[in-house]
């Protein structure tokens, strides 16, 4: 049986690397560079940004969610971001990894 | 006050010919395979949490735009991180699933580049990465003392490399000049890749200082 400490032990550090990645998401809302990245600089640059196409539909696009603006909406969407990856990953792990001794 | 946005940040449809999309996906569904399949034979279950903690981080940071040089910006793409932790393949599958996600839900990253987009972001990076920081590590006398430096080296490669294969796909796509598109892109990422080079060191400082036994996992998680 698994003692109350063992679990705080094991899954502690799961809340808290998860915080970490919830605190990045709050950072970058407020504090990320709204320049181009590299490869949208370079096709500005070069001239082959007008050969992107828009996506034919928008869930939460931009990390904006939907009917929010401000860093709230972008908070928001990155949260979700975070818990959606997480989620996926772990059924997938789980799926896949097998219980040793 | 204005505040900035999080720009859509990778390639949309149309930064590569129909073809050359559809190749991308035949690489890129061939490697996952394999990454899955040695995933299943080797992933112990106690390392399943750190695959979602590090797939919620590196979609976290990919958020975070950082200022490079003369109105250009760069944000992590974390192959490397993901692979000194998690191993090649699990990293793979990691970095497979948070290119997937911004895509499917952000419409950051077309669908029919998907395959491109996780290739040279999660591939290239994650497979190359890995093999030259063990080959560093080695030479610098084992991951325990030579950790650091060689992810730093192996995670400036990996957005270096990847650029290569985008601006490859981009000049086969015959969008733009193949001399046109490689040296604006690996000009440009060999800044960005300082940038990833100091996040990748940062992070793994600080698992060293907080959580070590967790590099122990990697094993498990091969």
């Amino acid at each position: 049986m698994t003692t109350r400490t063992d679990r705080g032990g094991r899954r502690g550090w799961v809340v808290g690397a998860l915080a970490i990645a919830a605190l990045v998401v709050v950072l970058a809302a407020y504090l990320a560079s709204g320049d181009p990245d590299g490869l949208e600089r370079v096709a500005e640059d070069v001239g082959f940004i007008g050969a992107g196409q828009d996506s034919p539909f928008a869930i939460i696009a931009d990390y904006v969610f939907p009917g929010m603006d401000g860093p709230m909406a972008t908070i928001l969407a990155g949260l979700l971001g975070v818990a959606a990856v997480f989620a996926v990953v772990w059924l997938a792990g789980k799926a896949l990894s097998r219980r040793r001794a | 006050m204005t505040l900035p946005s999080i720009h859509a940040l990778h390639a949309p449809d149309g930064f590569v010919s129909v073809p050359i999309a559809i190749a991308m996906w035949v690489a890129t569904i061939a490697v996952v395979g394999f990454a899955v399949r040695r995933t299943n034979q080797h992933l112990d279950d106690r390392a399943v949490p750190l695959l979602g903690v590090m797939a919620a981080f590196i979609f976290a940071a990919q958020m975070f735009n950082f200022p490079v040089i003369g109105g250009t910006s760069g944000h992590l793409l974390g192959g490397v991180l993901a692979a000194v932790m998690l191993g090649p393949w699990a990293g793979t599958l990691v970095m497979t699933a948070v290119v997937a996600v911004q895509a499917l839900l952000f419409q950051d990253g077309g669908l029919v580049i998907m395959g491109a987009n996780i290739f040279n972001m999660g591939i290239v990076g994650t497979l190359g990465g890995y093999w030259l920081y063990r080959a560093i590590a080695g030479l610098l006398g084992g991951e325990e003392r030579g950790r650091l430096p060689a992810a730093a080296i192996a995670a400036w490669a990996s957005v270096v490399g990847g650029s290569v294969a985008m601006a490859l796909q981009l000049g086969a796509s015959e969008v733009v000049p193949l001399g046109l598109a490689l040296p604006a892109m690996v000009g440009v990422h060999a800044l960005i890749g300082i940038g990833e080079a100091l996040i990748t060191v940062a992070a793994l400082a600080f698992i060293g200082v907080t959580r070590a036994d967790l590099f122990r996992l990697r094993d498990a998680a091969a």
